[in-house]
């Protein structure tokens, strides 16, 4: 048995999600390696080494990995896939990228969103967002994963000692190329990372007063910033925080849900939140049923008071 | 250029699916199906495209049991040109999908191919790379943006921490995030035009393909139950909870 994970990085450190990754492969049986696919990720591949419970890293060095497209970094998985029983990505949305090419290209089945490994070829994984789970069984050969991070500890991030390995690299595909991107600088903790989450829904009812109520109440606890659905779709923040089904999935030590009801598909996305609170003033919101702590208010009042209180 | 729409057939999104008591699955008897949600923006885009010129054919396309016809139907209804169904009562996993896929591309030649970028019952996120994969075509993941320049595909891409632009060849695979489009409403006259449009059936075996399952469902069981905590009368009752009952500030 030997365990292939896809790190997620920036070149110059490794992304929290590759942590939990491990810690499922680990719970696969055999080795564990790492692959580091990236542009100038000396720094990346060395952090990866450091990982508790990694026995090699693979660095893969490549302009054609600046911008970790799909079918570049598929090829690369492809390359060394021979070697490996299990290959696990993130399931965020640059793990989910890539991953079933990869799963296709073997001919195999895709496991997604795994949340419990129970044996080398059985897993645990939520269907109709998070209503049901499913215990599935792979018949093939290889398996490939992506691994919901919230189901999985962190592996440490120091303690490991991993040989680094350096490997020849694929061919640019040369069918897709990168023209830009819209990252939002910030300096709140990564919304899947974070330990206190702060989200706010349609009641807010627009971009202005969303930041005016929510930003302070983030900012005084150190949280990330979410959203339900409604918000987002409305445009009161950005894509990238919608909390749910098809959005992030989270699970922070305290998730505080200000003016959002509660859809099915919003509580897919943060009912394994260690405790919830809910402040909304219609007493009949479905975000009731899963909160610890309701308070039945108005939130333009509550959230201020709040900060205040704090 | 031709544009293949796949869509699928799904549990309502309104519905809350009950676990079988046996364990063996989810109740979908007699609860209503629609098609899924992110299908829908994928076919409301490859019309705009057809609206704007940079189309000239829009195809649905369904993999499942007979009443699959429904969706074609709906997708027709929204403007699609035609449609196939690759009819099987086959539990069809998305590996499966994307091997019809492959091969209705293989015949059809399409310039884009166009779908969600998950289905809201198995939540996979799988068939659209796939099928990229298998036809060794560029893929555009997670679209809130497509267009056509210069004979390629600029999207922009939703990415953990903000938005990406790619521009791929053509032909190539998109698949729809949320925020793509809103999907027209279905007017009746469409309906009924709809009903009159070319819906084409065939089974995998005509495509050639082997579509038993890979991965086998072993039990189906409900989720652990969070049970509603207490309503606090107050902020300051609220922060004291958090800080010495909770301990979590």
């Amino acid at each position: 048995m030997s365990n292939l994970v896809i790190a997620e990085h920036d070149n110059v450190s490794i992304k929290g999600a590759t942590l939990n990754t491990v810690t499922a492969a680990v719970a696969c049986g055999g080795d564990v390696h790492v692959l580091v696919a990236g542009h100038n990720a000396s720094a990346a591949a060395q952090a990866a080494s450091q990982i508790a419970g990694v026995s090699k890293v693979i660095h893969a060095d490549s302009e054609v990995f600046a911008h970790a497209l799909a079918e570049n970094v598929a090829a690369q998985v492809l390359a060394i896939a021979g070697n490996y029983t299990h290959i696990l990505f993130p399931a965020t949305a640059g793990g989910k990228n890539v991953s079933p090419r990869v799963a296709a290209k073997l001919d195999v089945a895709q496991l997604s969103d795994v949340t419990l490994v129970l044996s080398a070829d059985t897993f645990e994984r939520p269907i109709y967002a998070g209503n049901a789970i499913a215990t599935v069984q792979s018949k093939d050969a290889t398996k490939v994963l992506t691994v919901r991070t919230t189901g999985f500890d962190p592996a440490a991030a120091s303690g490991g000692s991993a040989s680094v390995e350096t490997i020849a690299v694929i061919a640019d595909s040369g069918k897709s190329a990168f023209k830009g991107s819209e990252i939002a600088k910030n300096d709140r903790p990564e919304l899947t990372a974070a330990k206190i989450i702060v989200s706010g829904g349609r009641a807010l009812g627009s971009a202005e007063k969303f930041a005016e109520v929510i930003t302070p109440l983030a900012d005084k606890l150190g949280a990330a910033m979410g959203a339900s659905r409604a918000a987002v779709d409305a445009g009161y923040a950005p894509n990238d925080w919608q909390v749910g089904q098809t959005g992030k999935i989270v699970a922070p030590q305290l998730y505080v849900a200000c003016g959002i009801s509660g859809a099915i598909q919003h509580l897919a996305g943060m009912k394994d939140s260690k405790v919830i609170v809910a402040i909304n003033k219609d007493p009949e919101a479905p975000i009731f049923s899963v909160a610890d702590y309701g308070l039945e208010a108005d939130l333009f009042v509550a959230v201020p008071e709040l900060v205040n209180a704090l | 250029m031709k544009i293949l729409v796949p869509v699928k057939r799904v549990v309502d999104y309104n519905v809350k699916v009950r676990v079988k008591s046996d364990g063996t699955g989810v109740d979908i008897a007699n609860v209503k199906m629609s098609m899924n949600p992110f299908d829908e923006i994928a076919v409301e885009e490859a019309v705009r495209l057809k609206e704007k010129g940079f189309a000239t054919e829009v195809i649905a396309v369904s993999c499942g049991v007979t009443q699959c016809q429904e969706t074609l139907r709906t997708a027709m209804a929204i403007g699609a040109d035609r449609a196939i169904l690759v009819e099987t009562t086959e539990d069809l996993q998305p590996l499966a999908v994307a091997k019809l896929l492959k091969a209705l591309v293989d015949k059809e030649q399409p310039g884009l191919i166009i779908l969600g970028k998950q289905a809201i019952d198995d939540d996979c996120n799988q068939t659209g790379q796939m099928l990229a994969a298998l036809a060794d075509l560029p893929q555009a993941t997670f679209a809130s943006k497509v267009e056509v320049v210069d004979g390629k595909a600029q999207v922009t891409r939703e990415i953990d921490g903000g938005l990406e632009i790619l521009s791929i060849n053509m032909p190539a695979v998109i698949t729809t995030d949320l925020r793509l489009n809103e999907p027209r409403y279905v007017t009746l006259p469409n309906i009924m035009k709809a009903k009159k449009k070319q819906l084409d059936t065939f089974k995998p075996e005509d495509l050639g393909v082997d579509v038993s399952p890979r991965i086998t469902t072993l039990k189906v069981s409900e989720p652990p139950k969070r049970s509603a905590g207490i309503k606090v009368p107050d902020v300051a009752s609220l922060v004291d909870k958090l800080k010495n009952v909770s301990k979590v500030i």
